[in-house]
């Protein structure tokens, strides 16, 4: 198994927002931010405080979001960073479009939460933590998890 | 009767919340220094490491240890000589949605489970859990408990005569299902005996007891001591990805049941275990970390 320290833009989404991405797809609706060649973080931040960027932030369990995520693969998602292990399903759909589901450490969100240099609300802020968020980060340890 | 005026502990209980966000309980980073040592392979230890970093980072600077706040349980053990002049369960909500706007802690309730999952804005309402006991002391336990391993919790209404195996293979399959999505080394709290109700109740409270504390009983505390051992085998290790520490402890309380029953349930905590707990004792109120 490999450590990886990603540096780049990642997107936060988590349960509620899946499910709302997965509504847009399937009504043909066009989506806030490109899912093509998007890294997806199952995470939901505490709120930043006064003069810091970002709150407290780690995985989620990963297998919540199972039930959408070959969707979100089909539509161009290539790497995932989440908790956990993965269903048959999402595991084939991963080898299928050559993506990658990086693990990240849960518990750890004060120290993740250094390696974000910038956040934002990209859309659906009435869904509160769960709102989409783009990050960009810089050294963010993963590990990669073996398909 | 001895009158306890509540205004007076809602500071302590403030205090309390607050701190448990960004603090550990501490023998969980003694716990997992030893392991870093037991620990052969290197992501196991890089692992471990990084949780010993992340604490010390939030401890120092002020950020919570996760960003799952948790829900916020409350156990009370109430002195059943004690008259509260207000509310103590209002009290208890109102310190939650104070702390948690105060120090922008998550805000992780949803009003309704199924029909209409809004946040309620101010991570409200705890849970809470009163027992009355004798006498004019009274324990307030607190908890912040994350969803993650809340979720792979587990109950069965085993036959009597499965047993003690039957216990221990149903922990080990609720662990096993749980791997990494519980955020190991976890604690295993577990309930064994009352009834449906009862049991899960017990798992619960199993998790506030000291840690790496024993069951009071040599025969269940040798049997804690055997399930530890068998979990830390299973290899699932720390986040699932590997390893000897699978497991900090395992907490077994136990109540006396029905003849057709063997009630069993296993409550799984994270790692980031955060709980306290108050004494309130001849109006001198104690507050410390387990």
């Amino acid at each position: 198994m490999d450590k990886v320290l990603l540096t780049g833009t990642i997107y936060t989404a988590r349960d509620q927002a899946h499910k709302r991405i997965v509504e847009f797809i399937e009504t043909g609706k066009e989506l806030p931010f490109r899912l093509k060649d998007a890294a997806i973080f199952y995470a939901g931040p505490t709120p930043a405080k006064p003069n810091s960027v970002c709150g407290a932030i780690g995985p989620t369990t990963s297998s919540r979001m199972d039930r959408y995520t070959p969707i979100l693969l089909d539509n161009g998602v290539k790497v995932l960073i989440g908790k956990g292990e993965r269903s048959k399903e999402v595991r084939s759909s991963i080898l299928k479009h050559n993506a990658l589901y990086l693990v990240a450490v849960g518990g750890a969100a004060a120290l993740l939460s250094k390696c974000i240099i910038s956040c934002e609300v990209v859309c659906w802020e009435d869904l509160g933590t769960e709102a989409i968020h783009r990050l960009e980060v810089k050294d963010f340890p993963c590990y990669v998890s073996v398909i | 009767m001895k009158d306890i005026n509540i205004e007076v502990i809602k500071p302590k209980i403030k205090l309390a919340l607050t701190d448990l966000g960004t603090h550990i309980d501490s023998r969980v980073e003694d716990a997992i220094n030893n392991a870093i040592f037991e620990e052969t392979q290197s992501i196991a230890k890089d692992v471990l490491q990084t949780m010993l970093d992340n604490y010390r980072i939030a401890r120092s600077e002020n950020i919570p240890v996760c960003q799952d706040t948790g829900s916020v349980v409350f156990l009370l053990e109430l002195g059943e000589e004690l008259c509260f002049k207000n509310s103590l369960i209002n009290l208890l909500h109102e310190c939650v949605s104070e702390v948690w706007k105060e120090h922008q802690y998550r805000d992780s309730i949803v009003k309704d489970p199924v029909f209409h999952r809004n946040i309620t804005k101010n991570n409200s309402p705890a849970i809470i859990h009163t027992e009355l006991v004798k006498g004019d002391d009274t324990t307030i336990y607190i908890a912040l408990k994350g969803g993650g391993a809340e979720n792979m919790s587990a109950l069965k209404m085993l036959n009597p005569s499965d047993g003690r195996e039957g216990i221990k293979k149903f922990i080990i399959d609720t662990v096993l299902l749980a791997s990494g999505n519980a955020c190991p080394p976890i604690i295993i709290g577990v309930g064994v005996g009352g009834n449906f109700e009862q049991v899960a109740y017990l798992s619960k409270k199993a998790l506030f007891r000291e840690l790496q504390s024993t069951n009071s009983d040599k025969e269940w505390a040798a049997f804690e001591q055997e399930i530890l051992t068998d979990v830390n085998e299973l290899g699932i290790g720390p986040q699932g990805l590997g390893g000897k520490t699978t497991a900090l402890a395992v907490h077994i309380e136990t109540a006396p049941c029905h003849i057709a029953s063997l009630p069993v349930a296993v409550n799984l905590q994270c790692h980031a275990h955060r709980i306290t707990k108050i004494v309130l004792q001849d109006s001198d109120y104690d507050y410390f970390v387990m």
